[in-house]
């Protein structure tokens, strides 16, 4: 490893975990915000900080900043009788796998540095665009976006989702408290049970994909279709394992507030009480991460590939702009982050719309419903595989069409929402008029509540 | 087959609901979970929308629209309505003087037993003097008031009221909450002023309707 590889892998790691934990800390004001938007409240808007008695408030986003002056500045209390080694340990235990989860992970296409030098060799000029297929043209000056290129990629991030239930085994056992133990009891049987369907819902990819390794994965997503047409079974049981993996609603049956105070960290405090707490929100990131690396198509975005927007069906090739490789760089890691925080969205949404399952629920839903499905899927997708593998080249080309139609209405979709979106946003609701009460009918004399500007 | 209706004797009006057949698609719950997050999603786009664009539901003049309704107590504050019976106040006559004559009438008829009168009487020449008292001490404990108004009621000169319009404000200790004479003149109505528009007659006023000085026995 020369210094200019040395010097790349710091900033990956920088990016990576980076966003990992500061998209965590947003996470914690958006999880409350979000809620709010969709109960009708207004959420958290308090925190303020001014500046030439300027008031800003950034509709909350300072919260985030105030929890964690709190967490640092209140006392790390320990109960008397807890084991003082683990009880300090835990969180540590908790919150490293996750952070450490995100190495394997790629958050672009492959950055051919010789590219950048020879615009600047050049000086000036279009910088020139990759070729879709292949490497770059010097081995050496590629630059693969993930932190750790491993070539055993998903059994590593088994490897260390596994690792969250033992930090917070260790909480519950070390607390000296009973509702602790309990819930450390749940955690650890929750996770096991939803470590199996995870696990085997991923085989099928696998199988189809040719590879663990998370980037090669992406590369065949992009090039054929996303893995939610390929194995669209085999998403949903994985988006409600990882769900249940985060122990948020609605499989938070072990921090079960109404029934166990708050679980396996009932007594921890402070900064300690934070570490659980964003090792939560860092796992949602990293799922989250996983689902869209597997699933969702990793950086690609539907038709642009290396050498830039290229739209064809089959034989058929409809158009081809050639993007400068730096451009394409940039698109693709905004569109992994892009897809992430989407589905960050996605799970705080769900976070606030369930009612939590009841425990033997949880289990039956485990171990009945997605374990099964998860077989029968891995059982299908072999044949099926198996069956395309001998059917010869006229079915892969129908294949390979059938690809990009659904690159296409990958494409239309979005596409849809985003213009959905925007039309909405501006797009006034019609009031109804309807009978107002007497505070009403005062407002009505002094001319409404007096609104001053800042209420966001 | 005609309809049951329930009960004519049932106190309430009870909706009969209606019990959703177990099939592998309701067991499932995957059709509830859609709809609920489709109802979750639209709350939130609406929601964030008139957020950002400032175009929140007026909390008190739509109080029933769909949307965010919520009165942001320090920065906004819900009006009172009209009758509100607010923290009293000690009603002025033209000359600053309080309008109360220490009838006593107030104390008499408060159930809290929350006022406390000390009736005086003018002093020499004063043309009052012999006419009328006035409170040398009028002290009430808000904390012990319950705010049913019958001080108002009773008052037969509009000397005490309680259109101040504010509730009684959250103090650190008990002696703040014991309102004295001239504290209850200082408040304010609602408008603003010190005095009511009920006229007040002052004897020897030409408008004075029954008894002066030289009528009297």
């Amino acid at each position: 490893m020369n210094g200019t590889q040395l010097v790349w892998a710091l900033i990956k790691i920088l990016v990576m975990i980076g966003f990992v934990v500061n998209s965590a800390a947003i996470l914690t004001w958006l999880d409350r915000r979000q809620g709010a938007m969709m109960q009708d409240r207004v959420g958290p808007n308090r925190a303020v900080f001014k500046i030439f008695g300027r008031e800003f408030r950034l509709a909350g986003l300072l919260h985030p900043a105030a929890d964690g002056l709190k967490f640092f500045t209140k006392e790390f209390y320990r109960p008397p009788r807890a084991d003082k080694l683990l009880f300090s340990l835990a969180p540590i235990l908790s919150m490293m796998p996750v952070m450490a989860l995100v190495a394997v992970i790629p958050f672009g296409d492959t950055l051919c540095l010789n590219e950048i030098y020879r615009k600047a060799a050049d000086g000036g000029g279009v910088w020139p665009a990759e070729p879709r297929f292949g490497l770059c043209s010097s081995q050496m000056s590629a630059i693969d976006l993930m932190v750790s290129p491993l070539n055993v990629g998903l059994l590593y991030v088994f490897a260390l989702a596994g690792q969250g239930i033992v930090g917070a085994a260790i909480a519950g056992w070390s607390s000296d408290n009973k509702y602790s133990l309990m819930g450390a009891l749940r955690a650890a049987s929750q996770m096991v049970s939803y470590e199996v369907a995870m696990g085997l819902t991923l085989i099928g990819s696998m199988m189809i994909y040719g590879t663990i390794r998370l980037d090669d994965m992406v590369r065949w997503q992009g090039d054929h279709a996303w893995g939610i047409f390929v194995q669209p079974l085999a998403f949903f049981l994985f988006f409600t394992a990882a769900t249940a993996e985060s122990k948020r609603i609605p499989f938070d049956l072990p921090e079960a507030e109404s029934e166990l105070v708050s679980g396996y960290f009932t007594e921890y405090s402070g900064m300690t009480f934070g570490m659980f707490y964003f090792a939560e929100y860092m796992e949602v990131v990293t799922s989250s991460m996983l689902i869209v690396s597997i699933f969702l198509g990793g950086w690609e975005l539907p038709f642009l590939h290396r050498d830039g927007l290229t739209i064809a069906f089959g034989e058929v090739s409809l158009a081809h702009v050639a993007i400068p490789h730096i451009w394409m760089e940039i698109i693709s890691v905004l569109a992994f982050f892009g897809k992430v925080a989407a589905l960050c969205w996605l799970q705080c949404i769900i976070r606030w719309s369930l009612p939590r399952f009841r425990y033997d629920q949880l289990q039956k839903l485990g171990w009945r419903v997605l374990l099964p499905l998860a077989l029968a899927n891995v059982l299908v997708t072999a044949v099926v595989d198996l069956a395309i593998d001998r059917a010869g080249p006229n079915v892969w080309n129908g294949l390979d069409v059938v690809a990009e139609v659904t690159q296409a209405l990958t494409a239309v979709v979005i596409t849809y929402v985003v213009v959905r979106i925007a039309i909405g946003f501006f797009t006034k609701r019609p009031r109804r008029p309807r009978a107002i009460g007497s505070a009403g009918k005062m407002a009505q004399k002094t001319g409404g509540v007096p609104v001053t500007p800042m209420q966001a | 087959m005609g309809t049951t209706f329930p009960k004519k004797s049932s106190p309430t009006n009870a909706v009969v609901v209606e019990h959703v057949p177990h099939t592998p698609t309701t067991q499932s719950y995957i059709p509830a979970i859609v709809e609920g997050l489709a109802v979750s999603m639209r709350h939130f786009f609406k929601n964030t929308k008139e957020m950002i664009r400032g175009e929140t539901p007026d909390p008190i003049l739509e109080t029933y629209e769909d949307g965010i309704i919520t009165v942001s107590y320090p920065e906004q504050k819900r009006p009172y309505p009209e009758r509100f019976r607010g923290v009293h106040r000690l009603t002025q006559r033209d000359d600053a003087s309080p309008r109360c004559v220490a009838c006593l009438c107030c104390s008499t008829a408060c159930p809290a037993q929350c006022i406390y009168i000390e009736a005086g009487e003018y002093p020499e020449g004063d043309k009052r003097h012999g006419y009328e008292r006035y409170p040398v001490k009028f002290v009430i404990d808000e904390l012990r008031c319950i705010f049913c108004g019958y001080c108002v009621e009773a008052c037969p000169c509009d000397a005490i009221r309680m259109d101040t319009g504010t509730h009684a404000a959250p103090y650190d200790s008990r002696e703040q909450f014991i309102y004295e004479k001239d504290l209850l003149l200082s408040l304010p109505a609602r408008d603003g002023s010190l005095k009511t528009i009920n006229p007040r007659h002052e004897p020897g006023d030409k408008s004075h309707p029954g008894l002066t000085r030289e009528h009297g026995h």
